[in-house]
């Protein structure tokens, strides 16, 4: 039932740079003596206490919730984002998973729109900034009818559930060798598509969504599934194809779009 | 002294609302835009106003200390949200949310804000299920309940084990509609440090960015707060690292009143603690407790043995037992207060001995492995990663741990502060759950005081201000202010001493835990009120903030943060140690009843304590806002 095993040490080889326009390298720490049930990001706690004592500089690091629940968390453990188990974050991860004398390689989630901001820590606005060209719906406070008056059938729910759980942490990114971020915006655009409440502006969020995606410099898909293998939370690519689809309708569809009324020089 | 006016409205309780709505003032929609307003926070209530204030026309600045709006703890709220919508037909309405609702605050709040929040929690839902929100559904398509603790009835709405995960997304996804118009301007790493007050009212903040270090100043025709909870002055609890009270304690310090800090919520089901160098207590949701059932041996020696040998007539149900009508589902308080009362005795689980089961055996049985994963997948899961034991085959060991904070900015019915123009929404405020808050509530309090709440509120303030009157940032009050962080600032890190700020933090947090936690004793508070201004002379002689203020520094946030907790916390015993009393999550030892409950004393107790600071150093002033009951009797809280 208790589940310690002996103390451990490891070799932590970190990715060091001072600040975004700086050359960074990598550094080695060795971490001593650690619990086993330790998180991933209490081993760093522990090693920055002891650099801070001897006067250098602490590892920043993005972390908050511990729990796997924020995104905030954001590490390359040993070449995969968020480390070795598949469904965690790298903020559940636990030392049980390393063995004594491992050396540890801990990098941030690097792509050309997840610029490094220092050390593990990258910007990943561009997630907000797709977000903030659709990945809503649009419904003024106060505007909504009964919850219940609109049906959503159970298995549009629990697949809208499944699509939504999407952190936002970017280890879809930093797992795929274009560093496209289909699979950020497959799950809200599924998401929100699923449901009925989301049809009404269907086409125009998943055109405005992937437009301003494409704008960011994040890469093209080659349908390779590097990114659901490293989503923390298991979400499927079949959402990928799934926005494929949508896609190719809204495109299809704005190209057939009706001319509104004056817009050819007629009367009015 | 401050003047508390709560602004009840008259008339009675069921219209106050209704009829306060219609007397506020208006602001005309073409001079919306020309308001500016500071939102500081984007969680829940914080999302949720500054989306829907830019709807209404009004120019929004929205501050939050993370890389991004959606990664405020509200994200991590699990359970479910409260509504009266009575969809499960077994007996809910607004009357009864609301009666719930008072009761489970130990007779502690106020009628009036609680009885509008019992009103506007059906609109909540209609808001959430509009913006896509995918909560649970039953096989025709119409919204699935489950209980939740303190109610006999199912008035939970929930989204599996994420449903804080789903609403603050909605908010977010609101937010960010509005970001996109061009309706709120958004500044993310930006952290408020100092509230700016001219001419006694609440006009602006000065910000750090936390990827530059540069201060800045930002004026405002209003300042909103919807910046969370204190929690973390335990150092553990079920809260994000960053979660702090910089931004209440720094108003505060500008004379907002801070209300009831020793109403503190203590979790009964948590992951208990294991080592000393643990982070955080992770929460297992309250809903697990609709179907897992929480037991310990009823011997002592049957303690360390595993709980498969344990045979039934061995296991003590203890809130089954002491609490029939409300069992498992017994509210917050007296669920931790009762596993506390059962470990003390000597018959808690684990090798520390501080651990209950909550065991799913009668559920799995009942339900099928499948059917208790379709409930709760996401938890069990958490359950695992985190001590890699099965709670399909082996009960979940569980112990109380700090959850959320009802105690904060104290604020009228429009939710303003005594300092005119600031207003609190939220967990940061004080005003709706009273001593005790009831589970699903939470995120029922912050979407109603974002969406449906300020929004209203807010122009019968503003009406009052002519448009264009808000200061300049070159005014005098927004150099003092910016020269007092840069001062604070330049001060942390120049001391650099030899222990980590993680050091104060942990030390803090055992003082907390063990003499202001769920058992307080004049004792021992008198006790804590000694350590904690020592252990504050400690910090400011000896403590290590590496690097420089220039930079990314997350020492140097951390710093602050626990130089505010290191003052908070020893308010927050002062006012457990002049309230003697016991009610909801306060709990002293001398005012119990022989059963080990809490006795309230409503002849000298009824009243919020709202503190008003007078200066460094000096004692704080503890002014009263008497709570009168109109609807409700006052009465023994009985759970029974």
């Amino acid at each position: 039932m208790e589940n310690s095993k002996k103390n451990i040490s490891v070799t932590l080889r970190v990715w060091r740079q001072p600040g975004p326009s700086q050359p960074g390298k990598f550094v080695d720490y060795q971490a001593k003596d650690l619990n086993p049930n330790m998180s991933f990001l209490e081993m760093l706690d522990v090693v920055n206490d002891g650099l801070a004592g001897k006067g250098e500089e602490p590892i920043a690091f993005a972390h908050d919730c511990r729990e796997g629940i924020c995104g905030t968390c954001s590490l390359v453990i040993n070449g995969k984002p968020h480390g070795p188990h598949r469904g965690v974050a790298s903020c559940q991860t636990y030392l049980r998973s390393f063995n004594d004398g491992d050396v540890i390689v801990v990098e941030p989630f690097c792509a050309h729109p997840f610029p490094v901001v220092k050390d593990l820590v990258t910007d990943r606005s561009a997630f907000d900034k797709i977000m903030q060209a659709g990945g809503f719906i649009t419904a003024r406070t106060g505007s909504a009818p009964d919850a219940n008056a609109i049906p959503v059938p159970k298995d549009a729910a629990d697949l809208a559930m499944d699509a939504a759980q999407c952190i936002g942490c970017g280890a879809c990114v930093a797992a795929c060798k274009n560093a496209s971020a289909m699979l950020f915006v497959a799950a809200k655009v599924s998401h929100l598509g699923l449901m009925p409440q989301g049809q009404a502006e269907r086409d125009r969020r998943v055109l405005a969504m992937v437009q301003t995606m494409d704008g960011l410099g994040f890469g093209n898909c080659t349908n390779q599934y590097e990114c659901s293998a490293a989503c923390p939370k298991l979400i499927s690519h079949d959402f990928i194809a799934r926005m494929n689809r949508d896609y190719l309708g809204a495109t299809f569809r704005a190209a057939f779009k009706p001319t509104p009324a004056g817009a050819g020089g007629g009367a009015g | 002294m401050a003047q508390l006016d709560s602004k009840i409205p008259p008339g009675p309780l069921a219209d106050k609302w209704r009829r306060h709505k219609a007397d506020m003032k208006l602001v005309n929609p073409a001079n919306k835009r020309k308001y500016e307003l500071i939102v500081v926070g984007a969680g829940l209530a914080g999302a949720s106003a500054a989306a829907t204030l830019a709807e209404l026309g009004y120019q929004v600045k929205n501050f939050v200390f993370h890389d991004s709006p959606r990664r405020a703890h509200s994200i991590a709220a699990q359970g479910g949200i409260n509504a009266a919508k009575n969809y499960q037909n077994d007996g809910d309405s607004v009357h009864r949310l609301f009666y719930d609702t008072i009761k489970g605050g130990d007779y502690r709040s106020r009628e009036a804000n609680v009885h509008r929040l019992a009103e506007v929690s059906v609109n909540i839902i209609d808001q959430c299920a509009a913006q896509g929100v995918p909560f649970a559904r039953e096989y025709g398509g119409l919204l699935a309940n489950r209980s939740f603790g303190g109610a006999q009835v199912s008035r939970t709405f929930y989204a599996r084990g994420q449903t804080g995960q789903q609403l603050l997304l909605g908010a977010y996804s609101a937010l960010s509609r509005m970001v996109g118009a061009g309706g709120v301007q958004l500044f993310t790493q930006s952290e408020m440090l100092d509230l700016v007050v001219v001419g006694g009212q609440a006009r602006g903040i000065i910000v750090r960015d936390l990827v530059t270090g540069g201060i800045s100043r930002h004026a405002a025709d209003a300042v909103i707060l919807a910046t969370g909870g204190y929690g973390n002055v335990f150092n553990l609890s079920t809260y994000a690292r960053g979660s702090n009270a910089t931004a209440i304690w720094r108003a505060y310090k500008r004379g907002a009143c801070l209300a009831n800090p020793c109403y503190t919520q203590i979790h009964p089901t948590c992951i208990p603690v294991t080592g000393d160098y643990q982070s955080k207590l992770t929460l297992m949701s309250e809903s697990l407790r609709n179907d897992g059932r929480i037991w310990v041996p009823k011997k002592k020696e049957d303690r360390l043995k595993s709980p498969a040998e344990v045979p039934e007539a061995d296991r003590d149900y203890y809130l089954e037992r002491m609490y029939p009508s409300f069992g498992n589902l017994a509210p917050r308080d007296i669920a931790s207060r009762a596993a506390k009362r059962v470990c003390d005795e000597g018959r808690g689980a684990g090798e520390s001995g501080l651990g209950v089961y909550l065991d799913f055996g009668d559920a799995i049985k009942r339900l099928g492995e499948a059917g208790v994963r379709e409930r709760y997948g996401n938890l069990f899961d958490i359950y695992h990663e985190i001590t890699n034991e099965s709670a399909y085959q082996t009960p979940m060991r569980i112990y109380p741990a700090v959850h959320y904070t009802m105690g904060g900015l104290w604020v009228d019915y429009n939710l303003m502060s005594n300092l005119p123009g600031l207003f609190v929404l939220g967990e940061a405020n004080f005003s709706d759950h009273g001593a005790n808050r009831l589970g699903a509530s939470a995120l029922m309090q912050g979407l109603a005081d974002g969406y449906f709440v300020i929004p209203y509120t807010i122009g019968d303030y503003l009406a009052t201000q002519k448009p264009g009157s808000r200061p300049s940032t070159d005014a005098p009050e927004f150099k003092q202010a910016e020269e007092n962080v840069r001062g604070l600032v330049a001060r942390l890190l120049a001391i650099k001493g030899r222990e980590p700020v993680s050091h104060f933090h942990k030390r803090l947090g055992k003082i907390m835990w063990e003499l202001c936690g769920m058992a307080r004793t004049k004792a021992g508070l008198e006790k804590a009120l000694k350590e904690i201004p020592a252990l504050r002379g400690e910090f400011w002689q000896n403590v290590n903030v590496p690097g420089a203020g220039g930079t990314l520094n997350q020492s140097l946030e951390s710093a602050g943060r626990v130089a505010d907790f290191l003052e908070l916390g020893e308010l927050l015993c002062l006012d457990a140690l002049e309230r003697e009393e016991s009610c909801g999550g306060h709990f002293r030892e001398e005012h119990q009843y022989p059963d080990g409950e809490c006795k309230r004393d409503d002849e000298k107790f009824a009243h919020v304590a709202a503190w008003e600071f007078q200066g460094e150093g000096k004692k704080p002033l503890r002014n009263t806002e008497p709570l009168n009951y109109e609807a409700v009797k006052m009465s023994v809280r009985n759970y029974k």
